[in-house]
């Protein structure tokens, strides 16, 4: 017997009988994984992760000065002595997009990431309600919610870039 | 034949689509409704009427959803009958269309109580865009100075922030002692009246509308209320958000079993085979109680049109169940209020409260056999989503529990086991 290749625009049939399924043959996610015993808690990747998303890119300015105040996506829990970075997980099935009720919330099927529209976010706060992982924020300046974009246009994300441990690990996952 | 037939194309109704075209990207779907416009968030007709939100922003699917999804969009019409031997629903007009799969996603209409002066020129429900259409005009037309809101529940609090936002003076009436009394305790409750207040709102409570008097000069325009204790409050509008009932209109001539609203199984099935309820219309499951019932809202409708697509399209799925969920926004104070936050005192529960009233901070939860179900968090809800996951997971938190209300309460606090469940570590 031998293994056929088959290329990935052998998958394309099947868009007529399961969009998703081809996505997910033809994409694997990138994700952020934590690894909690490397993690110290030291928090730069909220500052890294601050900074990424501020409109001037410095940290000075994004601290002090920048209106609405810039606000990191990525959370470090601490419960001495453990501690780790959480942000958004990209679930699958997202509650916060069924929750959502303007549709700022959505699943990019190609990418599997979940992405918000802040132009269409009314800060209701439904989806903080329904995240298992407490994993979004509120920009109360903007008055909408903000999580983690894993920094579109960036090779690695910010604070997995910035992590002095490794705590932080971007890598293909199944999905 | 059309294989999926969905009455109403709000939340439930676009949940069914998109679960269908999931699995089934092939068998014909049509979707009867009366509304021709593009699909909305209904939550967002208060920003619409305060002008914080146009009708583009409060777009929740693309302009294409329709032909997208390769759905046949029956926008406009109205379904006046279902003969459900025949399996057909008929149209206004009276064509007759052939099921194989329905569901009935009618929504809910707005309860409006017996008042004398009911019909007259400015009085308004509050649930569709048309309405707040309407609203906003009427606004704008008669250049109005003061409201009065019946109902001091979401949609009455929402409305009262967009009016107030146009700088109409607003008297918001409840019959009820408190404020938001279905989804929050007296302490709670409280905290928001002051903050409406101190907004400028002036707030009656314990009192509803008897009846709506006339402008001098014009009685068939609004001019005031007239209070159950006799109190007169001069008004340019009126607006009745006391709550919504099922439509349930369609469904009543027929054999299926209602309740107060439709009734259906953990698979969003009537008693009727093929025949399918979800959102404001059907009586769906709460976890908390453990039993079905009415719970008009928004992402709980999404989330039950999700499941009857996905079992009229042959995918097995049972619905998990919501309960009685909201937060707020309004006025600036951040609030969730979820499950049985607000029961009274007994041995079988327990409840933990963590105030802090410098920072209008307040939270709350109600514990029975170490199991959460109910919580309200005030002004601090960014790890709201946690407990909502402990409440729906019937998580016992008897380890956990000193720690639920602190500052530092988060994923890291959970068992390390659930934490692994839940794929936070490694």
């Amino acid at each position: 017997m031998y293994k056929e290749y088959r290329p990935l625009h052998f998958y394309a049939h099947l868009s007529t009988l399961n969009k998703k399924l081809m996505m997910k043959l033809m994409s694997p996610m990138k994700r952020i994984i934590a690894k909690q015993e490397a993690c110290m808690g030291c928090g730069l990747c909220e500052v890294y992760c601050t900074v990424q998303h501020s409109k001037s890119k410095d940290i000075i300015k994004a601290y002090n000065s920048e209106r609405p105040k810039p606000i990191s996506r990525v959370i470090v829990e601490r419960n001495k002595p453990v501690s780790f970075a959480i942000q958004c997980r990209h679930c699958e099935n997202a509650p916060c997009v069924t929750a959502c009720l303007t549709g700022a919330m959505q699943k990019d099927e190609k990418t599997g990431e979940v992405t918000h529209n802040k132009d269409k976010c009314m800060g209701c706060w439904t989806c903080i309600m329904v995240c298992p992982y407490g994993a979004i924020k509120m920009d109360k300046e903007g008055k909408v919610v903000a999580k983690c974009d894993l920094c579109q246009g960036l090779e690695e994300p910010a604070c997995v870039a910035n992590c002095p441990n490794q705590a932080l690990i971007f890598k293909e996952v199944k999905p | 034949m059309v294989k999926y037939v969905i009455v109403g194309a709000s939340a439930a109704g676009i949940g069914a689509v998109e679960a269908i075209r999931d699995v089934d990207p092939v068998g014909s779907i049509a979707v009867i409704s009366e509304e021709t416009c593009p699909q909305y968030s209904r939550p967002m007709i208060s920003d619409f009427v305060s002008g914080k939100a146009d009708f583009k922003k409060m777009k929740c699917r693309t302009d294409d959803f329709w032909k997208e999804n390769n759905v046949e969009a029956l926008t406009g019409k109205k379904a006046t009958a279902l003969n459900l031997t025949e399996k057909t629903v008929t149209l206004e007009s009276g064509e007759k269309i052939f099921y194989e799969k329905l569901l009935l996603a009618t929504g809910g209409k707005p309860f409006v109580p017996k008042m004398e002066g009911q019909g007259k020129d400015g009085v308004f429900t509050f649930t569709t865009i048309e309405d707040a259409e309407r609203l906003a005009a009427k606004i704008d037309s008669i250049n109005a100075k003061s409201a009065v809101v019946i109902g001091a529940g979401l949609i009455g609090i929402s409305v009262t922030e967009a009016l107030m936002k146009r700088g109409l003076k607003v008297t918001i009436v409840e019959l009820q002692e408190k404020i938001l009394s279905l989804l929050l305790d007296a302490k709670a409750s409280d905290l928001v009246e002051a903050v409406v207040r101190k907004a400028g709102v002036n707030v009656v409570t314990g009192q509803s509308v008897q009846k709506i008097t006339g402008k001098p000069g014009n009685e068939s325009a609004v001019g005031g209320v007239l209070l159950t204790k006799g109190d007169q409050v001069p008004c340019d509008l009126v607006i009745v958000a006391i709550g919504v009932v099922p439509r349930t209109e369609l469904a009543a001539i027929s054999a299926l079993k209602i309740n107060r609203g439709i009734v259906v199984d953990n698979m969003m099935q009537t008693n009727v085979p093929n025949v399918y309820a979800s959102g404001d219309v059907a009586e769906a499951y709460d976890f908390i109680l453990s039993q079905n019932r009415l719970l008009p809202l928004w992402p709980l409708a999404m989330a039950e049109g999700q499941v009857a697509g996905y079992n009229m399209a042959g995918k097995k799925t049972t619905y998990m169940g919501g309960t009685n969920m909201s937060s707020l926004k309004y006025f600036g104070i951040p609030i969730v209020s979820i499950g049985l936050a607000n029961l009274k005192e007994d041995p079988t529960i327990e409840i933990l409260v963590k105030e802090d009233d410098e920072h209008n901070v307040y939270k709350k939860l109600v514990l029975r056999n170490n199991i959460i179900i109910g919580m309200t968090l005030v002004n601090c809800i960014e790890h709201a989503g946690v407990i909502f996951y402990l409440m729906r997971n019937a998580v016992n938190v008897k380890k956990i529990k000193h720690q639920l209300l602190s500052d530092e309460f988060g994923l890291a606090t959970l068992p390390v086991s659930l934490q692994r469940k839940m794929c936070v570590v490694q």
